[in-house]
Order: structure tokens, then sequence, then C-alpha cells
């Protein structure tokens, strides 16, 4: 089943998706001997004449057995997800790149720095739905929305980040090759939610320069 | 005699003089009341379904016409053709019935009023008159609910979640009534789920018979009564969130509006604060009738007993620290997205030992594959995946990728659309008590096969959707690149959807029919402890003829002490001494 994740090209997607196949096999475990057990009682169990039930109210050593192993694993789980967690959410690295996403109904405007490397100057540009990065530089995004909430989801990535109105929200990934990858809103922001989507260009360091020299405006 | 025995004696003869009006619409036995509650549900049940079979076209062959739907009027359809501004609709709408008036009126409403007081050996409830006003309010709700579809704009289209500010502010949706309507709907509604709590949790505390000790009371009144007082503490959050939504909307306040000082998230905070607590108040009800139904029908005590009743007292201590985890990617801080998740495992602990526990009462019993029991056996089924599939969404990081996908589709479904299961698992189960009649067994059977493979045929490809990134809430996949690979899957799961809702004519058959037949049902058919199966099939108004004494527990299933395999509750064994248990 999770042959159909989407290509993963960013520097903390292995981490999640290490955790996601981790689960996977614990809970596929999980599933296959409790199924396992259920189809055998109902077999080995059927009312047959002449057999009584067993007579019995309870395990308490059996149960005490699988009240801590389960909770072993949901801890574990839960240690193990702390420090990607918090490297994705809370720790971003410092930026090589810096780009504003504001999200409308039913765009993403997206501004650049422009040559100067500063937001709120004359240099700024902006385009809607297009965001050019270089690959292997830490990009941060300053997220913010207009209206609604919405969610601005990199599949590719591994990313996801809602976007909610009055916050300004960073988020911050690596792309390791480049490519153009799909960024829809996750979250419903009205009837033209479906459809609202942007594209994500991860671009080599000579297309981006390229990108820039044509699209910014000059020095 | 005891003198309110007397009192139920009285009240039965009263009965006989009571009109069509008193005794079907304004009735206040609680029986007629579960039974109105019960209809009210299913009706809900037929127009939820079919909204759904409406967005599994849309998803399927997107904008395209809807077969028979050409009648609809523009704006709302243009020939049987979906706008997104419907479809957005469509979906609010369809989880807020299934959620409000299906799974609420039916498991809580319905056998919660109909079972509690014959389960405790009591006549009636505390308050009867409150009772026919929960039921008369929560129609009115219902009716309100279902007037949204006509007034112009159409109904509510910001999710069933309504987050702000999209739900805030008209404009946004371009939806004006139909998003007030629904508001105040559901404040209706919370009123009528008050007064029928506050009745619930009075009837328990107050009328149980002699000799019914808390510890004997079976797991499903248990349930009830835990869910009761859920609903209690959970709603007036709901109420005051909703109250708030409509003054943002008619009176110009910004409680959620950023742009005159309101905070979008609050909204999320009060309505998980409530929807935490809600699903286990949809949930818990539906572990009870399991437990009663899986002990009965494979003649063995429950397993765990204790435990059974622990794990849910646990579960509603534990609904209130987690609601968090529906917000991991909200802008909330991560350090409270570490908590969360934290509070999220633990909750997963006492479902796991439900789990286990019914499994153990499977082991070494004489299992009786009747409907109910099928039905009940597939909730189970269903509660492992969708429990199972919670743990990935539990974990932050995998969240973050999963979170408004397929994924999160299918565990709910697999969970809260699993409820179904029980659902029908009770009204086999019980349906002879209510009605004094039986349903068709080789019906009920044909009903489970098909239902059993087809919601799994329907709900757990949709996993398949979410790993590959498929978002929850659009009209169109096909707008998108990196979907066009699970079309596929959507025409699968659109296929099943449909056959898995043409099966349930198979239910809708045999429970009209059945409702036609003569009385045909014996008191106790299924050969049952608790003391709803010692009245007559069914109860008169007062229920018992004298109110019953306990002896024991409600799972005295093959016990050593009689030669029959099922021991009742206020059966007196001469000799016997009382049990433990």
């Amino acid at each position: 089943m999770l042959s159909w994740l989407p290509e993963d090209v960013s520097t903390f997607g292995g981490e999640i998706d290490r955790l996601f196949y981790a689960i996977y096999y614990i809970t596929g475990v999980a599933l296959v001997v409790v199924t396992a057990l259920m189809i055998i009682f109902l077999i080995a169990y059927r009312r047959r004449e002449g057999r009584r039930a067993t007579y019995t109210h309870g395990n308490t050593a059996l149960e005490i057995t699988w009240t801590v192993i389960p909770a072993i694993v949901f801890i574990g789980l839960s240690f193990a997800s702390v420090s990607t967690w918090g490297k994705i959410k809370a720790h971003a690295p410092p930026p090589e790149a810096v780009v504003q996403v504001t999200a409308k109904q039913f765009n993403w405007e997206v501004v650049y720095p422009g040559p100067d490397g500063k937001f709120g100057t004359e240099d700024d540009f902006q385009v809607d739905n297009d965001i050019h990065v270089p690959v292997k530089k830490v990009v941060h995004v300053q997220l913010k929305s207009k209206d609604v909430i919405h969610s601005f989801f990199l599949p590719n990535l591994r990313l996801k980040q809602d976007a909610v109105p009055g916050k300004d929200i960073l988020v911050w990934f690596e792309a390791v090759k480049p490519g153009k990858y799909e960024l829809p809103c996750a979250e419903l922001c009205g009837f033209g939610h479906s459809g609202m989507k942007g594209w994500l260009y991860v671009d080599s360091p000579e297309d981006y320069a390229k990108w820039q020299q044509a699209t910014w405006p000059a020095k | 005699m005891t003198e309110s025995a007397t009192a139920h004696a009285a009240h039965a003869e009263a009965h006989h003089e009571l009109g069509f009006v008193r005794k079907y619409l304004f009735s206040t036995d609680h029986k007629m009341i579960g039974r109105q509650f019960l209809f009210l549900g299913l009706f809900m049940l037929i127009i939820g379904g079919l909204l759904a079979m409406m967005m599994r076209w849309e998803l399927a062959w997107p904008e395209t016409n809807i077969p028979l739907m050409g009648w609809v009027p523009e704006p709302y359809m243009y020939g049987g053709i979906l706008p997104p501004q419907t479809y957005n609709a469509f979906f609010t709408m369809h989880a807020t019935i299934m959620i409000f008036f299906v799974v609420m009126p039916i498991m809580v409403g319905g056998f919660g009023n109909f079972l509690i007081p014959l389960m405790i050996g009591a006549g009636d409830m505390a308050f009867p008159k409150l009772n026919m006003l929960s039921f008369w309010v929560g129609l009115v709700s219902g009716i309100v609910m279902l007037s949204s579809f006509f007034v112009p704009g159409g109904p509510a289209a910001g999710g069933w979640t309504s987050y702000a500010p999209l739900s805030a502010q008209a404009s946004f949706t371009g939806v004006e009534w139909g998003q007030h309507l629904w508001i105040i709907s559901l404040i209706i509604l919370g009123i009528s789920s008050l007064m029928g709590s506050i009745n619930y949790i009075t009837t328990v505390v107050n009328m149980r018979a002699p000799g019914m000790t808390y510890f004997r009371m079976p797991l499903t009144i248990w349930s009830l009564f835990i869910t009761a007082i859920l609903l209690l503490l959970a709603l007036p959050v709901l109420t005051a969130a909703l109250a708030m939504l409509l003054f943002d909307r008619m009176f110009g306040t910004s409680f959620f509006l950023p742009a005159g000082g309101g905070e979008p998230l609050l909204w999320q905070h009060l309505f998980w604060f409530f929807g935490h607590p809600e699903v286990y108040v949809l949930v818990l009800p539906a572990m009870g009738v399991t437990s009663d139904i899986l002990s009965t029908l494979s003649r063995k005590p429950i397993f765990g007993y204790h435990a059974m009743a622990f794990s849910m007292i646990a579960i509603a201590f534990l609904s209130w620290v987690v609601w968090g985890h529906h917000m991991f990617v909200s802008g909330m801080n991560p350090l409270l997205g570490t908590a969360f998740m934290m509070s999220t495992m633990v909750i997963a602990i006492p479902s796991a030992i439900k789990t286990f526990n019914w499994l153990g009462t499977l082991w070494g019993g004489s299992i009786r594959f009747t409907a109910p029991m099928l039905f009940a056996l597939g909730f189970v089924s269903n509660f492992v995946i969708g429990g199972l599939s919670g743990i990935f969404m539990a974990a932050t990081p995998v969240d973050i990728f999963i979170h408004d996908t397929y994924y999160i589709v299918a565990h709910f479904h697999y969970v809260v659309a699993g409820i179904i299961f029980a659902l029908f698992a009770a009204v086999y189960y019980w349906f002879p008590k209510m009605f004094g009649k039986k349903m068709s067994e080789p019906l009920g059977k044909i009903h489970f096969i098909l239902t059993y493979i087809f919601f799994n045929l329907t709900f757990f490809p949709m996993h398949i959707l979410g790993v590959g990134g498929h978002m929850r809430r659009i009209y169109n996949p096909t707008q998108y690149e990196f979907l066009q690979p699970l079309q596929g899957i959507n025409h699968f799961i659109t296929i099943s959807a449909f056959i898995l809702g043409v099966s349930q004519l198979f239910f809708l058959y045999n429970f009209i029919a059945s409702l036609a037949k003569k009385r045909d049902a014996e008191r106790n058919p299924w050969h049952a402890n608790s003391l709803e199966w010692s009245a007559e099939s069914p109860p008169p108004h007062g229920n018992y003829e004298t109110t019953p004494v306990v002896y024991r527990g409600a799972y005295e299933y093959s016990s050593p002490e009689v030669a029959e395999d099922w021991l009742p509750q206020n059966r007196q064994v001469s000799g016997g001494v009382a049990r433990a248990h």
C-alpha cells in the first residue's frame, strides 16, 4: 500500500516515511494477529450440539499483558515521533532563500524579496501560484492568508501547514531533486477549493539564476 | 409491591384510555419515544446515504450528469451536473446528518431511551415529560436542518466542522441562511440532547431495581450512562461556540474574525473540545451493545467485565485531553502537538483492551451466527481497522502528510460508519422486544454479507487514496496531475459504494415487512440474561408487572449453577449463594 506514496524529494521526508513504514508494519502485524484469532475462534467455537461454552469471567494475567504491551508500543511510537516533529515544525535551520506565500480564495500569492533580499521594498516580485526555489537550499516560506484558512500542501516534500488569517507561520523545507511539484490547497476554503493549486519549481543552480534574471526586476 | 410499582400499575391502566395522539405522537412512554428516535434516525440515514451516493458519482466521473437528478433546479444542479458549491453543501450535510441525526438519535436517543429503564428494571425514565420534549425538540432541529436545503444559496457548505472564518462570514462561502439554519438547528439539537442526558443520568443513578448495583449493570447501560455524562459536559461548549459563530455572522461581532481582533483557531479549539468527546458519544454505545450481543450469542460471560467498564470510564476522562490531535498542522504551537500526541496514544490503550476482551469473550464460546451476532462481529472487525489506522495520524510527523487526505476519511468511516454495524446489530437484536415481532434471519444474513463486503471495498481503498496524497473535500480529483494514477481507485470505490447502498434495501424491506407482520416474538428469543427479556414483547406501559429484583450481573451464561446455559439477572436460584460477579 505504501508504494502509492508520492516520490519524496525533501530532506526530512525520509524520516516521516520511515515512521510511516514502522507504524504500517506494527499495525499490520496487529491486524493480522487479531483477525486470525477472531477467525480461528469463530470456527473453533461455533455452536455444536452437546458442547457447553467455557464459564469464565476473565484472566487477570492475560488482561494485564494485553494492556501493557500496547502501552509500551504506543509510548515508544510517541517518543520515536518527537524528534522528527520538532525538526520539521519547531527548529527551522537558517534560511538560504526566503519567499512569502499568501493564500487567498483561490490562489497562492507568491512574493519574492527581489535582488535586495528584503521584503517590502520596491524590487519585490510578485506572481500567482508559481514558487521557484533553488535545489539543496534551505527555503523559508512565510505563510499567511488574506481571507479564510487554507493549507499549504506539498505531497512530494511531505509538508503540510495551514495558512491562518491573522497569523504569520514559518514553514521550511529543503528539496533535493530538481523538478516541478504540485502545490494543492488541502483545507476547505470555499467553492473554488477544488482546483486551488500552484506549482513548486525546484531549480538547479543554473536554472534558478536564469529564472531570476528573466523575471526579477533589474538591480 | 413497592410504592412505585403500584404507581406504575395505575399508570398502565390509565394508558388504555390514551388516544392515538397521546399514544403514538406525544407519548411520554420511553419505549415509544425510543421508537420515534429510531424512525427519525432511519429516515435521516436514507437522506445522508443518498447524498453520499451523489458525492461518490462526482468523484468518480467529475462534472457529468448524475442519473435521475435532472429535475434539480439551477443553480443547485445543472441538468444533473453538480457544481462545486452544491458538492461542498452535500458533504457538509452528509456528515452533519449522519453524526447528529442518524447515529446520535438511533444509538443514544433510540436505544438509550428504549433500553435504559428496561435494562435497569425501572418503569420509565425519571422525567417522562422531559423525555417527550427531548424528542420533539430534536425533531424540530431535524426539520430546521432539512429546511436549509430549500433556502436561497442552499445549505451550509463549510464542512461539518465549519471552520471559521470560512463559516463566520457569508461572503466567504456565498451561503447566507443555509449556514444560519445549520447553526440554529444544532443549538436546538443541543437542547434536546441535554434534556435526554439529564434524564438518562438521573434514571440510572436513582431508578435501578433492587439489587441492580452499578457493577451488575449490563455494559450497554454503562456505555449509555457514560455517554450521557459526556453529552452533558460537551454540548454546552458546542452551543457556546455556535452562538459566537452566529453572532459573528449576524450581529457583527468578531470572535473568530481576525479583521476585528478575533482568533480563527479559537473555533477549532472549542469545536474539537466538544468534537472529540462527541466521537466517543457516538462509539461508546456501539461498544456497549456489541459487548452484550457478543456475550449473549457466544453463550459466555463477557471477558473482563470490570476492565470493560473501567476502560470506558478511562476513555471518557481521556477524551477531554485529546482534541488537539485534530489540529497538528493548524498553526497551533508545535509543543502542544507533542503533548496531544502523547494523550492520544494513551487513549488508544483502553480501546485496545476492549478489543482483546471481545476476542476473549469469543474464546471458548458456543457461537450463534445470527444476524445481530454477525453485525456485532462486523463492528469489532471495523473497529480494529479504524483503531489501528488512527495510530498513523496520532504520530505527529506522519499526520503532517496524511492530515486532510482520504486516509482520514477512511479512518473515521471505519470508526463512525462502522458504528452502523453495531446499530444494525442492535436493531436485529432488540427488534422483537421493541415491536413484539421477529425480523427475518435469512434476509438479515444476506444484508450482513453484502454490507460487510461492500463496506470494506468502499472504505479500505480510501487508505490508498490517502497514501497517494488525495485531499478530502475536493470536488474534482482530475484537476490535479499527481492524482491521475488514483482515479481508477475512485471508480472502484464509487461502484462499491453504490452496491453498498443498494444492499440496504434488504434491511429496509426486512424492517418494514417485519413491522407489518402479526406479533410473533416470545419474551426471550435469544435466551438472554438482562432484565428487558423478562418483560413482555413489547413491554406494556410501565414495563414490569412487579419491580424485578436483581441477584447477579447480566453475563451468567453457561453457569454451572443451572442446567440451562443462561441465568437471568432476576432469577433466584434456590440454595445458591449470591456470587461476587
